[in-house]
């Protein structure tokens, strides 16, 4: 078994290519302005909800819930799904997800060349690097989402999960569009571009046969399938096709279509900071003479089983996408979703990629934040994402204190020394006086400006406060002393 | 073994605790969040037209369903337009007589296409969020009919309009595997600089009539 | 520390230490948020993870007499005015630890409006990280910057001459960054305002 999750395996380490991203102005002034966008949104839309918390806390007993009957949910979905005239696929990996796309494609599309498929959002077809898979059949897809379009035409990589091309300003996709679309005259506005968009995509809405979709909700007692969306496209592609395959992640299931009036509240909010975004497209199995008249599920593991095990990481797979945590994160916010090297970033991104597949890159994601909180703070679903950071964290260092290259390495020296010093008030005394004494070669003008080691990497671009004279403990002593002297 | 039966199984493995009646655990999860409105008849209606302001929804509001046809015959007429689709289901009654009216018997796209505009019911609407719920049948019509015109002119009765979302859905629940549109608005993006764009994909006009 | 970059083997001991050293107190004194934060979000599940049922039920008990120092004046003791006075203008910087997990509210703002002379200036952005994290300022030094930069930003905007927080960890980091770039705004702890009496200010 191989898991993917998109075209990570080259990616450099997040501080690497964060350095890369802070560099780029540009992307830094289009990401500082959208994330301040959509949390100004969301603040708004979720302060006129007396009961925001309420609907938190059952978002999350309802997630982990279903998480803890997966199977059963999974069945029963399956079950009314097919009773409906659906039929489900189950793919293990990314492979097989993509394998059973491309059957079903050449089955209904035919094995000539040039078969096209329309495609409503999906990171998980993302995550499986689908349309690398279909071109490389000779099958052609066709991103509808406007954001997605703008990251196909321009061979780009999506930067955030509900907004991937966030990254991008009006001139750099009017260039884009211009470009691909063979429309020189274009204007850099946003109604036009938008207009352009429509007008290129409507004719091949209508000429399709196939649709690929994703899934926001699969509903269990139902085996209904949920789609939300704004622009309309996503209404098309799994209305007008004759075939639609949606591919969805097990932990997408929910048990009941009641569970709606919970999500259908926070997502949008989450997400856009909308009450309710444009549309939510509901169907279930095949409905004649409404809608394509052959419908495939594919349901995909790719590593999420593996997270089930231990209860920390389970808490992963509750995330309903809504990229909150990715707009509120003041990390995120300095680099763009790029730095992650995962089409997942953020801090959900750097707690996800890691755990479905264990690359060399990944292990630097969990320490690509400061713990802050502001991801928690937001989730719809209450991930304790911090507290699931430090938990891989640990991981990464009982892995690293196995190999004698880790044990020697400077910072696994240092903090069991660090250790050592803070257990013994002696021993902390000593090192304080050893301090004081040690810094004065890196004083200057009264600072340490230019520390050795990893020290270094904070003055470097930061002044130290060098160890006062006297250290509280100190200070307390001679206090106590004076007071028995008085008394 | 198949791919189903793997994925199953490494479930399996990694719950410790095997499901023992998922039915009875899911339906003690508190429910404590507001499911049930407060507001009046009045209140409510007022909400709803705030809401659907906010998302740019054109609103005409007449009283008896006699006024229907006037009202449909004003929103098309605002919009410039003189033609438009219907279900087969939608009563002849409401119809105006200065439109041609283009009833869907299974029209194919290439004949829906190209028709400005479209009629249709609604199954019920939810004021707090200023949005419509169609259930794709009778004169809510096929999903593909709501879709391609540019202009969705929907008629909601006011005793469909209930002020929350999760009551919405109560009363809806026995259609829940029928094809569902919720509609909030025209159709809209904002994925160019954050800023909402009214009109992709979808009809880029909504008029809803409120009657009864 | 440690247990946040992930040594959490070797944060145990470090927590029996503290057990020890404080078992027998009344009330526990932090001037430091995150250092609360640390101990009622994780000592409970270390002392667990170790599995000693008399360590686990020392952690237990001491941990509701432990309090961050504002906390312990404003909800506990129900002390607003402590008699401080500071003839200079302040800005107050809620560090992360002290908004998102300790929930201490308005508890520091109440202190520094009770200071006479004192004048608050609010921060803009105020809840945004200013980007230590413990270790991520090392390995992730770059990013760290960006955040401080922003931070430092937002506090010399508000024109104050001290900037404050309950925190120590971010005041080195903020102080890092204005010292480096030649700004005149100090760095004060909010136990370090409450201790002046407008004499030596």
């Amino acid at each position: 078994m191989s898991i993917v999750v998109g075209k990570t395996s080259k990616a450099p380490d997040f501080p690497v290519a964060a350095k890369a991203a802070l560099k780029n102005d540009q992307l830094r002034r289009n990401v500082h302005h959208a994330t301040n966008v959509i949390r100004n949104k969301r603040a708004l839309r979720v302060e006129e909800m007396p009961d925001w918390e309420q609907l938190r806390s059952a978002g999350s007993e309802i997630k982990a819930h279903t998480l803890a009957h997966l199977d059963h949910y999974l069945i029963e979905f399956e079950r009314n799904c097919e009773l409906a005239g659906g039929k489900v696929h189950w793919a293990r990996d990314a492979d097989e997800a993509n394998k059973i796309a491309i059957e079903l494609i050449r089955h209904y599309g035919g094995d000539g060349p040039g078969v096209e498929v329309i495609k409503v959002k999906t990171m998980t077809s993302d995550e499986v690097q689908m349309n690398h898979a279909l071109e490389a059949a000779g099958i052609k897809p066709i991103e509808t989402d406007l954001a997605d379009m703008i990251v196909q035409l321009g061979n780009d990589e999506p930067s955030h999960i509900v907004v991937p091309a966030l990254h991008k300003n009006r001139f750099e996709i009017r260039d884009i569009f211009r470009d691909k679309m063979e429309k020189p005259e274009l204007t850099e506005q946003p109604e036009d571009l938008t207009a352009a968009a429509r007008g290129y995509l409507r004719e091949r809405f209508l000429r399709t046969k196939i649709g690929i979709s994703g899934a926001n909700f699969a509903i269990a007692d139902t085996g209904s399938v949920c789609v939300v969306e704004s622009e309309g496209n996503g209404r098309m592609c799994v209305t007008l096709p004759d075939v639609l395959i949606t591919l969805v992640g097990i932990e997408k299931v929910i048990p009941s279509f009641a569970d709606l009036e919970i999500f259908l509240q926070t997502l949008p909010r989450s997400a856009t900071g909308e009450r309710m975004n444009p549309y939510n497209s509901l169907w279930t199995g095949v409905t004649p003479g409404d809608g394509p008249q052959a419908f495939h599920v594919i349901l995909l593991d790719n590593g999420r089983t593996k997270l089930l095990q231990d209860e920390i990481e389970r808490e992963t797979l509750q995330c309903i996408r809504c990229g909150a945590c990715l707009n509120a994160c003041p990390v995120y916010r300095e680099t763009g979703g790029h730095a992650y090297g995962s089409i997942y970033s953020g801090p959900i991104g750097a707690i996800l990629s890691p755990q479905l597949q264990s690359l060399e890159h990944s292990r630097s994601l969990p320490y690509a934040s400061t713990l802050c909180g502001a991801c928690y703070e937001v989730c719809p679903v209450k991930i304790n994402i911090p507290e699931v950071l430090i938990h891989l964290r640990g991981e990464v260092v009982r892995e690293d204190q196995k190999t004698l290259s880790g044990k020697l390495s400077a910072e696994n020296i240092a903090m069991q020394a660090a250790a050592n010093i803070f257990l013994s008030h002696r021993r902390y005394e000593a090192a304080q006086r050893m301090a004081r004494i040690g810094q004065t070669i890196f004083k200057r003008d009264g600072q340490l400006t230019n520390l050795p080691g990893m020290a270094g990497a904070w003055t470097r671009s930061r002044d130290l406060r060098p160890i006062p004279k006297q250290s509280f403990r100190d200070w307390w002593k001679s206090r106590e002393k004076k007071d028995g002297a008085n008394a | 073994m198949t791919a189903r039966e793997e994925i199953l199984a490494s479930i399996r493995n990694a719950l410790e605790v095997q499901a023992s009646d998922p039915a009875g655990s899911h339906a003690r999860i508190a429910q404590g969040y507001n499911r049930i409105g407060k507001l009046n008849h009045e209140a409510r209606l007022e909400f709803f037209i705030d809401r659907l302001v906010d998302y740019d929804t054109e609103i005409i509001q007449v009283t008896a369903e006699a006024e229907l046809p006037g009202a449909i015959a004003e929103a098309l007429q605002h919009a410039g337009e003189d033609r438009a689709l219907i279900a087969a289901a939608f009563p002849a009654a409401w119809l105006p007589a200065s439109v041609s009216f283009k009833v869907d018997n299974n029209l194919p796209t290439s004949e829906i296409e190209g028709v400005p505009a479209v009629v249709t019911t609604c199954e019920a609407a939810v004021a707090a969020t200023g949005t419509i719920i169609l259930v794709h049948e009778g004169a809510q019509a096929r999903r593909v009919l709501t879709l391609l015109p540019d202009h969705h002119i929907c008629l909601v009765r006011r005793d469909q309009v209930f002020e929350l979302l999760p009551e919405t859905l109560i009363a809806i629940a026995a259609k829940a595997a029928k094809p569902i549109t919720t509609i909030s608005g025209p159709s809209a993006t904002s994925d160019i600089e954050m800023t909402r764009i009214r009109g992709v994909h979808g009809p880029r006009r909504l008029t809803v009539i409120l009657y009864g | 520390m440690h247990y946040n970059t992930g040594y959490h083997r070797e944060a145990v001991p470090l927590v029996r230490r503290f057990v020890e050293m404080f078992r027998d107190a009344e009330a526990v004194c932090v001037p430091s948020a995150s250092c609360v934060a640390m101990m009622r979000e994780h000592y409970e599940m270390m002392a667990e993870a170790d599995g000693d049922l008399k360590f686990i039920a020392e952690v237990k008990s001491l941990l509701p007499r432990v309090f961050e120092f504002s906390e312990l004046l404003v909800n506990c003791l129900g002390v607003e005015d402590v008699g401080a006075a500071f003839a200079h203008s302040v800005t107050y910087h809620p560090s992360c630890h002290s908004l998102r997990m300790l929930h201490v509210g308005d508890a520091p703002v109440k202190l520094l409006r009770s200071v006479r002379d004192l004048t608050l200036f609010e921060l803009p952005q105020k809840e945004q990280c200013c980007g230590f994290g413990g270790t991520f300022a090392v390995k992730n030094p770059d990013v760290s910057l960006a955040m401080l930069t922003e931070k430092d930003a937002c506090v010399v905007q508000t024109g104050a001459e001290v900037v404050t927080a309950l925190d120590n960890s971010c005041l080195m980091q903020i102080y890092g960054g204005l010292h480096r770039s030649g700004s005149q705004v100090r760095t004060m702890h909010l136990a370090e305002i409450l201790a002046e009496t407008g004499g030596a200010a």
